[in-house]
């Protein structure tokens, strides 16, 4: 199971810009790539990124082989109302990875 | 069964490789007895002291310089042990007076300023010295500040324990006067650094020292990388020995420390804020100093060489050896840079001699205790021809995974001779 870690701050005034991070281990394999007898290695990769804020999609990526392993992303929201901000990745064979932090908004 | 008899035996071929380079030393004394010239080597750690002593044999004629600022040399290789309370430190120091007595005059002062267009060196004292060759060994400095707080102050609270002796000291002590239930946090720095299992080894030591004196306590490695030297051996023995006093958390897990507070020993990573009792942070590492002030380090902080010769690429008459040079495949090591220094001293002797520096094979083997009476090490075998180090293929090995006890208790014995022998060799 891919390890996955959140930053979300615990509360924050409402209108504020906060800072969202999250980081999933992955190997993001491209598919281009030859293993040491030759062989192809097979495309493993994340496709979808999604950030929902109480429902409402706030950041979301399409995922490509370009992108490295562990992906890493950093964005930004507006706090308007307290409630669980949910991060999502999809890999392209449809299995997902979810956890979710809760924002109290004051 | 069979694996590990060859892997052993392996293992005694390599320090044969190893040994050979000593009769070489010999081997040209008389068509090397005319020369006078003078040389001069700074830096009197494994590399400098070895070329220091390995030319007074090949040149008996010609000056010998150390210029070392250290009455005494406190040795890094055995120093975790000294961290883990198994060892005392005073088993790690050496003195020069077996170097004076060959005849190699020691100067104790530190080079500040290298001109090698003048082949000048000023020492921190006023005075100055030429030379016809220089030896730079100057080891590794630290990049202060590249974890944002972790500074020169910083590190008399949470010591790095990089270069052996006080900082060794301190944090020993760190840890024999945390309360039991403590959290000890390590970080463990972007490669290239200086021994690179060193702070696996180290760790398990650690975790050694709380699992038998302070059992609720425990160690957390944060770490700049994913894959690390001898790592299969490693864990292994942590999942034996210490499953609940040590974690280890990977750089795609989190664990590269950007931050560092030291009033409150709290080490941030990209997610965490992590308060420690006991805080070993090991900085990101360069060439030492007075390489930078000679001209031989490049962007990268470190020293490009010639393998063959090891003559600097980016100054003319400077020779760079040990942890400060640019010599992967090879690892910053203690033995590393004995076995340069040797090399490095026979290429000076045929230049001064009017005579071409020759390829040979180099070696190289790592022992790390992972509890204080077991072992597990790694070997390499290189060529230095053409001016290039590379790996023989085929050549060197680790001790095998799933190994019974014996074998790493084989290590471990074989680990003390090697520090016996290496410091014979350096130090006398």
């Amino acid at each position: 199971m891919a390890s996955i870690r959140l930053s979300v701050p615990a509360t924050a005034k409402r209108g504020d810009v906060i800072e969202l991070k999250a980081l999933i281990q992955h190997p993001m394999e491209s598919g281009y790539r030859r293993g040491s007898r030759g062989e192809a290695i097979p495309r493993n990769i994340i496709t979808r990124f999604e950030c929902r804020y109480d429902g409402e999609t706030v950041f979301a990526a399409d995922f490509h082989p370009g992108i490295a392993a562990d992906p890493f992303l950093t964005f930004h929201t507006r706090a308007t109302r307290s409630g669980p901000v949910l991060f999502r990745w999809t890999d392209q064979h449809g299995e997902s990875w979810q956890e979710t932090a809760m924002l109290t908004v004051t | 069964m069979t694996e590990r008899v060859s892997d052993t035996n392996r293992r005694h071929v390599l320090a044969g490789l190893g040994a050979l380079a000593v009769p070489f030393v010999d081997f040209g004394t008389q068509a090397f007895a005319q020369t006078r010239a003078r040389i001069v080597i700074v830096g009197g750690g494994f590399g400098g002291a070895t070329a220091a002593r390995s030319l007074r044999r090949l040149l008996p004629n010609a000056d010998i310089t150390l210029v070392e600022p250290n009455p005494t040399y406190t040795a890094c290789p055995f120093s975790n042990l000294v961290v883990g309370g198994t060892r005392d430190i005073s088993a790690q120091a050496f003195t020069y007076a077996p170097l004076v007595q060959t005849g190699i005059t020691i100067i104790h002062d530190r080079a500040i300023e290298i001109d090698a267009s003048r082949k000048e060196i000023t020492l921190g004292g006023g005075a100055s010295l030429t030379y016809d060759r220089l030896i730079l060994s100057p080891g590794i400095d630290f990049r202060w500040g590249a974890i944002e707080g972790y500074d020169q102050s910083a590190a008399k609270r949470a010591p790095h324990a990089w270069k052996a002796g006080d900082q060794t000291v301190l944090l020993r002590d760190q840890l024999a006067a945390m309360e039991d239930g403590g959290l000890v946090v390590m970080s463990v720095p972007a490669p290239p650094f200086r021994c690179p299992p060193g702070p696996y080894e180290r760790a398990s030591l650690i975790a050694n020292y709380l699992k038998t004196r302070k059992p609720r306590s425990k160690l957390l490695i944060l770490d700049h990388q994913d894959r690390f030297s001898k790592m299969p051996l490693f864990k292994e023995a942590w999942a034996e020995n210490y499953p609940d006093h040590l974690e280890w958390r990977g750089a795609s897990d989190d664990g590269r420390v950007s931050r560092f507070d030291a009033a409150s020993l709290t080490l941030s990573t990209d997610f965490d804020d992590i308060r420690a009792d006991v805080a070993n942070v090991i900085p990101p590492q360069k060439a030492g100093e007075i390489a930078d002030r000679a001209g031989v380090a490049d962007a990268t902080g470190w020293c490009p060489i010639n393998a063959t010769s090891f003559e600097s690429t980016l100054q003319n008459d400077i020779h760079v050896i040990g942890d400060a040079t640019i010599a992967a495949p090879m690892p910053k090591s203690a033995f590393s840079a004995n076995l340069q220094a040797k090399i490095c001293a026979i290429a000076v002797a045929r230049l001064v001699s009017d005579m071409a520096p020759e390829p040979t094979i180099l070696a190289n083997t790592c022992y790390s205790f992972v509890t204080p009476d077991q072992a597990v090490s790694i070997s390499g075998v290189y060529s230095n021809a053409l001016g290039q180090f590379s790996s023989i293929e085929g050549a060197g090995g680790l001790t095998p995974v799933g190994a019974m006890s014996n074998v790493r208790s084989a290590e471990a014995a074989q680990a003390e001779a090697w520090f016996a022998a290496i410091t014979g060799e350096a130090f006398g």
